[in-house]
């Protein structure tokens, strides 16, 4: 068998059987009894020469429509934005991509002080005092935070908005159900939380209450208020955050959060079918201790130089076992690096140009399909997204509009059942004055 | 490398400079107050940094110098399987067509990149013995609860509400007894025989009715492969249990036994290990699930399935466990481990179990008359040395890993599995050359002749790395987990 990765040479294999003291490969494998020996080959398709396969996977990719040949308006919790070409060269260093875990703090400087920036960065845009070094994503990152509410509250119920992202409902869904967390959903009005029912149904016994900012229909919540139910009530108030938004709007730290998550993804990581993103995770410092996942901090070595490592282990699984605070190992560290560079190379003042963008086309947007007779389904404040309602079925119109070069928002009604034909439009700061245009004018022809 | 302080990157700021490129805003500019509610428009700039493109270039650049990976050289950690990450997959995973599609558009828009996860799915279906795969679960910690998740949703539906238990041996990762905890369950340890083996009375005697699952690797962290294995499952399966198989360890028996013959119910893989996915210095991976038949009606909502020539997600799934991640897994890594699977083929694959224990075993007898080798029989593709020997010396296991720094190497995995003494596991994986085995080797000799010669040298290494052995007590007693501009 001769493979570009398999260096072994027959004379190699000879030498080091003899080395063992046995006379074939096949030897070492006798202790697997028998009645268990896989025999024969595995029914796969033969393997492909690197050229082949380039191609054929090529031919493959192509068959999907992708966001660089499509003027996209599907947000919904993944989006469409400027990733400074830096971002890929720096993460394409194979000194980071094809490095474990940093266990081994003097050879990994590199990375353990680019999670140590990636942390702070992430505190300065939440707000927030300590985060960790990231999270699978978004939702699984809302998730431990409803465990880590529960834990520190010891109350086994929480409170999120139906203006959530519906899929990351559904994840905190399958860890409740883990854990016995009871999870109530409280409805909207407007398009936000509905601050009546939150403060009918936070009582002692809610651990936290969750809600998103902006929320899954891009409205802005009133954090001020759902922070008051919440610790009115002794609950854990928890904001999952696009870290984007936060270049313009006040941080979830200032209106006292506890806990901050959400999805990096905004920053320099593509779409990519949904994964792998960036999920992150920050805390005030009270809760430090009962963060999951890595962290990295600061320290020195003999001679006093600074240096970084992970720290903290002792709430981590490697330690702890089944007293961790949470399973998680692999988190999306190179993704974290990816969105590091990403808010580095924007900085101060590009992370708040780019929010801005996002806001002012998107309520450019919003007002060329009012011109067009579309209507908006709340009335209140947006960031990038907003809700439309269409006489025809959303899956119709995007049809449609694939046909002039434009993807088009997500279908609410599968699976808000009373925004039948509402559609979430979003619109980045990638979108240029004559897409929203061309956008505007066909959705409001298909509208008829 | 250079002992020099690298400034972060926010010693670096200047006011004004900048490393973006945006467009113009080519519509109307509103003031922002006007836009959002009083009170929501940040008044504080966050503190991120203000450098030039070639600031953050050089930045970076400086940073992963002081970093090492596969591609830097040996990297034997035990049970990481850190083999080389082709080049291949980095660009087929970067193709337009695959790193830049909406997971919400329409399904007839991505039939492509489903018919890339159908494929995979059936792949690793063949590889494990399993009936169905899910792609959902963002790493092995996350597949191990996910599998868990189902085999207390199977118990439930069978009205078996008192299986709280998930047993796993002493020698288990950690992340075993953690995920079993988020699942609701309570941990019972295992005991391993004198022989390294799961030992069976003792299995015999912590199984009862209130066993949900055991979970095992096979080969287990000590690199032998526990060939009792029919016996652990006709135990498990005796009380009405399920078999887990974590998969972390996956490289050491392709084309040689599949979970799925050996009795497990339910497997996780970590693409990210065995199928090249590279670590990324500490993630992405992608830990997809497979189930036999009986476990299929829980797998995470939505399953992707075939029907009339199209490729589609099936939501109607009444009995699933509801899912466990947003959209459909880490995609991206999928799309690498996929490129693998298809550059490897089947005899590939085969060869790259055999040469990883070929590796392995030549490794551990080359090194034995040096180290004490706590098991010896043959491996399969990691082995574990104690270090007992040279701790007498007063050389710790600590210090060979530290020492081995000023060779180039990363050192094995070390103090893992709990059940050696001063242990090391060392995995050196198919694609490395007999030279590069026979390299490291010499280092080892070398080191352990210095611990009896000079043992100081080791205790006192690394001598040549950018910093040495760093204050861990002072980083957890007084946590700076941020950095804070100097007032």
């Amino acid at each position: 068998m001769k493979h570009r990765y398999l260096p072994l040479t027959e004379s190699d294999k000879k030498e080091m059987l003899d080395a063992i003291g046995v006379s074939s490969i096949e030897e070492l494998f006798e202790d697997i009894p028998e009645k268990v020996r896989f025999k024969g080959t595995y029914n796969l398709k033969e393997a492909k020469a690197e050229p082949l396969l380039k191609r054929e996977l090529s031919q493959l990719a192509a068959k999907n429509a992708n966001n660089k040949q499509y003027a996209s308006f599907l947000g919904a919790g993944v989006y469409d934005h400027y990733a400074p070409s830096i971002v890929d060269h720096v993460i394409s260093r194979s000194e980071f991509y094809t490095a474990y875990t940093p266990y081994q703090p003097e050879i990994s400087q590199g990375e353990l002080q680019a999670i140590f920036e990636f942390q702070t960065m992430i505190c300065e845009l939440t707000g927030m005092d300590v985060a960790n070094s990231s999270m699978y994503d978004g939702g699984t990152a809302l998730a431990e935070a409803a465990m880590l509410s529960a834990g520190q509250t010891k109350r086994k119920k929480v409170l999120v908005s139906e203006t959530v992202h519906p899929e990351a409902r559904d994840v905190l869904r399958t860890y409740a159900k883990g854990q016995g967390i009871e999870v109530i959903e409280v409805p909207y009005k407007n398009g936000a939380t509905d601050l009546e029912s939150l403060n009918s149904l936070v009582d002692r016994d809610t651990a936290a209450v969750i809600v998103q900012y902006p929320n899954f229909f891009g409205v802005v919540e009133p954090l001020a208020d759902v922070e008051k139910a919440a610790h009115g009530e002794g609950a854990m108030f928890v904001v999952s955050a696009n870290p984007l938004s936060l270049g313009i709007l006040t941080p979830p730290g200032k209106f006292g959060a506890d806990i901050v998550v959400g999805d990096a993804q905004p920053f320099g990581i593509p779409a990519q079918f949904g994964g792998p993103h960036c999920g992150y995770f920050a805390v005030t410092k009270k809760l430090m201790r009962k963060v999951p996942g890595r962290l990295v901090g600061q320290t020195k070595d003999e001679e006093g130089q600074r240096g970084f490592v992970l720290t903290l282990q002792a709430r981590e699984q490697h330690i702890r076992r089944d007293k961790a605070t949470s399973n998680i190992c692999s988190n999306q560290a190179l993704n974290a690096l990816a969105a590091s560079v990403a808010m580095t190379a924007l900085g101060k003042n590009g992370v708040r140009e780019s929010a801005e963008q996002n806001l002012q086309k998107a309520h450019f947007a919003k007002e060329a399909l009012k011109q067009q007779g579309v209507d908006i389904v709340f009335e209140a404040p947006t960031f990038n997204e907003f809700v439309i309602r269409l006489n025809k079925p959303v899956k119709d119109v995007n049809s449609q509009l694939l046909k002039q070069g434009i993807i088009g928002g997500y279908d609410l009604g599968l699976v808000y059942k009373e925004l039948k034909n509402c559609m979430l439009v979003a619109v980045t700061e990638m979108r240029t004055k004559e897409e929203i245009e061309l956008f505007a004018k066909e959705v409001g022809e298909h509208h008829e | 490398m250079s002992k020099k302080d690298q400034k972060l990157i926010f010693e670096m700021s200047q006011p004004g400079r900048i490393g973006y490129s945006l467009p113009e805003l080519d519509v109307p500019r509103k003031d922002a107050a006007e836009l959002l509610p009083d009170g929501y428009v940040r008044e504080e700039a966050p503190e991120l940094p203000e450098v030039s493109e070639l600031d953050i270039m050089r930045h970076y650049t400086a940073l992963s110098k002081r970093n090492h990976g596969v591609d830097s050289g040996f990297y034997p950690l035990g049970s990481c399987t850190m083999k080389y990450n082709p080049k291949i997959n980095e660009d087929i995973a970067r193709l337009d067509g695959l790193a830049h599609i909406h997971p919400l558009q329409q399904e007839e828009t991505v039939q492509g990149a489903l018919e890339l996860m159908y494929d995979l799915q059936e792949h690793l279906k063949e590889i494990t013995g399993m009936d169905e795969v899910t792609l959902q679960p963002a790493a092995g910690a996350h597949g191990e609860w996910t599998g868990l998740m189902m085999i207390r949703a199977f118990h439930e539906a069978n009205g078996d509400f008192n299986r709280t238990k998930v047993i796993v041996p002493d020698s288990a990762h950690g992340t075993n007894p953690a995920s079993a905890a988020v699942a609701g369950f309570e941990t019972v340890t295992v005991k391993s025989g004198e022989d390294g083996l799961v030992d069976l009375e003792d299995l015999k005697r912590v199984v009862d009715e209130t066993t949900a699952a055991l979970m095992l690797t096979n080969p287990n962290t000590l690199g032998l492969f526990e060939e009792n294995i029919l016996e652990m499952a006709e135990i498990i399966h005796g009380v009405g249990g399920k078999l887990y198989y974590d998969g972390a360890n996956l490289n050491a028996v392709m084309s040689k036994a599949r979970p799925g013959d050996m009795g497990f119910d339910v497997v996780h893989l970590n693409l990210h290990k065995t199928f090249t996915g590279p670590h990324g210095g500490g993630g992405p991976g992608s830990g997809p699930v497979g189930v036999k038949a009986d476990l299929m009606p829980f797998l995470p909502k939505p399953v992707l399935v075939k029907k009339d020539g199209m490729y589609q997600f099936d939501n109607e799934r009444p009995q699933s466990i509801g899912r466990v991640k947003p959209f459909y897994g880490n995609f991206g890594i999928n799309v690498r481990a996929y490129t693998y699977i298809r550059s490897m083929g089947p005899d590939g694959l085969k060869a790259v179990t055999e040469y990883a224990v070929l590796n392995a075993n030549y490794m551990m007898r080359r090194l034995a008359p040096y180290f004490d080798l706590p098991y010896n029989r043959h491996s399969k593709h990691e082995f574990v040395l104690s270090g007992r020997r040279q701790k007498k010396l007063g050389v710790r296991t600590l210090d060979i890993a530290k020492r081995l720094l000023d060779f180039g190497y990363h050192p094995p995995t070390i103090y893992f599995p709990l059940n050696v003494e001063e242990c090391m596991m060392i995995e050196p994986t198919e694609t490395e050359s007999k030279e590069t085995l026979d390299a490291f080797i010499e280092a080892m000799i070398q080191i352990a002749k210095e611990a009896e010669e000079t043992p100081e040298v080791v205790q006192e290494a690394p001598h040549t790395t950018v910093i040495g052995r760093l204050d861990e007590t002072l980083a957890a007693r007084k946590p700076v987990l941020r950095y804070e501009k100097e007032q």
